[in-house]
Formats: structure tokens, sequence, C-alpha cells
């Protein structure tokens, strides 16, 4: 299962759909940071309204997209965290420490948005 | 256990008939025997079932002539089980019943209670008239007996459900009365607490809440705890996750409110407060909230 | 009485559908959908340390219609793997023998109801957590 990333202006949009294995959330992660690159974007939003389950796993593969894109000094921003799935995330102990979150996609980009316009 | 299964189990089939009427003319005839001495001494037998009843000092919160109908209601209700083999009518009698007493704080054992009087009026009545003739006292027994515990058992059991019904819309009334979670205005949420929290109100608060913020597409939410005079380690650690999944969700978190105790709780615990979005009271709060809203509206 | 599914688990994809199983079979004993995602969450964690320390192993999904009219779901993860010399210190939040995010197992301890663990260094590791239906 492969995630779509699209290029909208300077935002990269991933959007999961289904049910993610480890090693496609590798490839995710190595997608984002090489387009990041290739597209010099200074944002990113993963939508993960359709995921399952948000384990250890993928909330450490979440973090370190982030740091790595960050690095590229671009945001990233997870969108779509389904009310059971951040139920069940906060029980098991993973927060996603200070990578900032949105409701959904609209949310996502106004942040990025505004945050871009912030540092202008 | 095994008695409370058995109980239910007679409950569910009460479609199936209640005595085995075909086995035999002799056995059909004892019935109807039965049936008649009951119905010729209704009046007689239903009054001494409600003396006895008042003796008991049983459904006191009813008036006499409250419980004089309802009496004349189940006695009759009951002949008709008996004669006609099935407890479909007085199933539904009873959970009738039981909807209009349970209001009034009728308890389980003045229903059981009752039946068991019915049960024991009838039988005194029944080796009254057969004394005499102690071989068909025996017979009228062995029939009367084993339909008198099944409707026994029917009706406690339909007073037991409905009451287990009652209780749990009740209580999930309650939870939802006490943590409320109010939309001020567009994309404020604010949720006060008041009273006692245990872990299973505190759960269902997060999970109302991260509903809520998902249907009202909340950002800012404001956690009023003035209201809550104590709180454990386990409900200290559940409002610490409520926060930071309301973040998950996207939404920004002001806990108000916060007693030097409570502070003191989480700080015990371990949560650093300096990343707690705390301010003094739910004024200041919903002020801080405006301003976050406002700040991004102005920049979106 | 119980019905349950074992799962064979070897790889990421057997994460997946160990958690997917878990969460099916968890909707189907009257759990709620955020009750079901919690069951879901701890079988990946569950699964995956199959994987990265043991290779293989099993789950198994079982729905119990236990004592006293409880019913609930129980979960076993069991490897043969080389086991875990410091239980307790696995249990403790932060620990990890891979670096990382550790074994999850105090976090799965927090997602479910009981939690029971049998390991013997050499001969493997079997998790046993069971969620009750409130």
């Amino acid at each position: 299962m492969q995630v779509p990333i699209l290029k909208q202006g300077n935002v990269l949009i991933a959007t999961i759909q289904a049910a993610l294995t480890d090693a496609d959330l590798l490839e995710l992660r190595s997608g984002l940071v090489q387009q990041v690159v290739r597209y010099r974007s200074s944002g990113v939003i993963v939508d993960v309204t359709a995921m399952d389950v948000m384990d250890s796993f993928a909330s450490r593969t979440l973090l370190e997209i982030s740091r790595m894109i960050r690095l590229r000094g671009a945001d990233t921003v997870i969108v779509g965290i389904q009310p059971e799935v951040a139920f069940a995330m906060v029980q098991l102990g993973v927060t996603l420490e200070d990578i900032p979150t949105a409701l959904d996609l609209e949310e996502g980009l106004a942040y990025l948005q505004q945050t871009s316009r912030s540092i202008n | 256990m095994a008695r409370e299964r058995h109980a239910l189990t007679a409950a569910a089939s009460a479609k199936s008939r209640l005595v085995d009427l075909p086995r035999g003319e002799p056995r059909a005839e004892l019935h109807r025997e039965l049936v008649g001495h009951l119905r010729q001494n209704r009046t007689q037998l239903r009054e001494e079932w409600v003396a006895r009843i008042g003796e008991a000092r049983l459904l006191q919160a009813m008036t006499q002539e409250e419980i004089f109908a309802e009496a004349t209601s189940v006695y009759d209700s009951y002949v008709a089980a008996l004669e006609t083999g099935t407890l479909d009518d007085l199933t539904a009698y009873a959970r009738n019943l039981s909807e209009r007493i349970i209001p009034r704080g009728v308890e389980t054992h003045e229903v059981v209670g009752i039946v068991l009087l019915l049960r024991d009026v009838l039988a005194r009545s029944l080796f009254a008239k057969y004394q005499a003739d102690f071989e068909k006292l025996n017979r009228i027994l062995d029939a009367y007996e084993p339909a008198a515990n099944r409707i026994a058992n029917t009706v406690a059991v339909g007073f037991v459900q409905e009451r287990e019904r009652v209780i749990r819309q009740q209580q999930e009334a309650i939870r939802e009365l006490s943590t409320p979670v109010l939309q001020v205005r567009e994309r404020l949420l604010i949720l006060p607490i008041i009273g006692v929290i245990d872990p299973m109100r505190a759960r269902q608060l997060t999970e109302q809440l991260l509903r809520g913020i998902r249907e009202n597409r909340a950002k800012v939410v404001v956690i009023d705890i003035t209201g809550v005079a104590a709180m454990d380690a386990t409900v200290a650690n559940h409002l610490v996750q409520t926060v930071e999944a309301s973040r998950l969700l996207g939404a920004t978190v002001i806990v108000t409110g916060l007693s030097p105790e409570i502070a003191q709780t989480l700080v015990t615990i371990g949560v650093d407060l300096g990343k707690m979005n705390t301010v003094g009271d739910l004024q200041g709060g919903i002020e801080q909230a405006e301003r976050l809203l406002g700040y991004k509206v102005e920049l979106g | 009485m119980a019905e349950e599914v074992q799962i064979l688990v070897t790889c990421d994809k057997d994460v997946v559908t160990a958690r997917q199983q878990g969460r099916a079979t968890a909707l189907a004993a009257g759990f709620s959908n955020s009750e079901a995602t919690l069951v879901a969450t701890a079988i990946s964690e569950l699964a995956r340390n199959i994987v990265s320390y043991a290779n293989r192993g099993t789950v198994t999904v079982a729905r119990l219609n236990g004592h006293k009219g409880a019913a609930g779901l129980k979960i076993v993860a069991s490897d043969a793997g080389p086991g875990i010399a410091d239980v307790a210190q696995a249990l403790r939040d932060g620990y990890s023998s891979s670096g990382g995010l550790g074994l999850g197992l105090p976090g799965v301890r927090r997602l479910m109801d009981d939690f029971d663990i049998a390991s013997v260094p050499g001969s493997g590791t079997t998790v046993t957590v069971t969620k009750w239906l409130k």
C-alpha cells in the first residue's frame, strides 16, 4: 500500500488511505524526504484520517519524518487523527511530542499558511 | 447465580406452556377445579391477600386503594395464567406494573414478597378446602405449586429487569448531565467538571470531549475543574491524557480552577505544569481562549 | 464456548492482519469502537515485538464468556524467541533493549484490563492480556 504524495504549491500532502505496514511507513518517510528536497517544499501535511491504529512504530516514524523535514527547513503537520485513535495513543503513551497537529486537511493548510506568514 | 439463571430462563420461555395440560383427563380436570376455586373465592382471597400485604408492611409507598386495585389485577392475571397455561399476559402486566411502581420507590423485596404472599394465601385456601381428602390435596398441590413458582419467578424477574433498565438509563443520563460539553462560541468548547470524578467518569468525559472537538471543529477547549474537590493520581493522569488527546486532534486545552491540592497531585505524578496551559479562573480561561482564536482568525 | 482465531505472525503484514482481526473480533463481541481501537493498538504492539525479537510467533484472539457472566476478549501473543532476561525492567516505561521506544509493554498494560507475562530466556515469551466488557 503506497501512500500518494500530492504537491500543492509549496506544500506536500501525503494522504494515508488504509492501514499501513511498517515497511509502508518507512517508504512514506523516504518518499516525503526526497520530495521535500526535490520541490523545496515549505510544509508537509500527513493526513492520517484512514489510519486504524497509531502504535509506537507509526508514531515514532512520524516523529522521524517531522525531524528530517525540519532539517530541510520545512514544517510537518499531522491531520485527521480520529478521536478513538487519539484516546488509544495517550493510553499507550505516544503523543507525537511537539509535532503540530490539526483537525483535518483544511485546518492543516491554514496552520501552514499562518506559520509561513508569521515568518515573513 | 444458578438460581438467577434459572429464573431468567423461566422468564425467557414465558411463551412455553405453563403446565402440561393435555396429560390425561384427570390432570386437566384438577386444573379446572383449581381455577374454579380461585374464581369463586376471588373477593375473599383477594382481601385476605391485601390484608397480609398490609401486615407485612409491604408497598408502603402506595395508598390502600392503589394496592387494592393492583392486587385485583395481579390476582386476575394470576388466575388467567393458571387457566390458559401461558405467562405472556402476566409477563406483560408485570412489566407494566413495574414501570408504574418503580418510580414510586417500590423495592425488589416488596414485589417478591407480595407474590410469595399470594402463593401462600392461595395454598392455605387449598389446604382448607381439601384437608379432608389428603390424596386429592396432594394432587391439587402438585398441579398448583410448579405453576405458582413459575408465576412468582416471572413477576420477580420482570420487576428486576425493568428496575435494571431504569437504573442503567438513569446512570447514563446522570453521566451525560455531569459532563456537559458546551460550545460557547464558534470553535470554543467549555467542559465544566463538577463533583467526584472516578476513572470510569474520567474516561467517559475524555471520549465525550474528543467527539465534541471533532463534531464542533473546536480549536480551543477550556476544562474548568473549580468544582472538583479532590483528584487521585489515576484521575489526574486521565486529565493529562485528555489534554494530550485533545492536542492530537488539533485543539488547545486550557485548564482553569486548578486548586493547590490538585496542582500538588499533578506534580507528584510527574506532570510538568509548565507545559500545561493553566489559567486561574474560568473567566480568565475564556478570555485567553478568545485571544487564541482571535489571533488565529486575524491571520487565517 | 470461546470462539478464537489464531494468526501466525512472521512479518510486518501479519502485524496489520492480527490487529485488524482483533478489532473485528472486539466489535463482534460488543466492544465500542473506542475500546476496539485500544485492543487493536495493544495487538499491534505485541505482534510487532514478535516480529522484531523472535522472528515468528502467534497471536490468538479469543472471546470470553467467563465467570459470573463477565464477557471479554483475551489476546495471547506467544513466541519461542530469545525471551526477556529482566521482565520487571521491560515493564518500566522507557526501557528498550533495542533503542527507540522500547517494547511498549507498559503501554500495552495501560491499554488493557489484565496483563500477564511469562518469559524464559532462551525459550520464549508469552504475553496474555484481557479486556473486559463493562
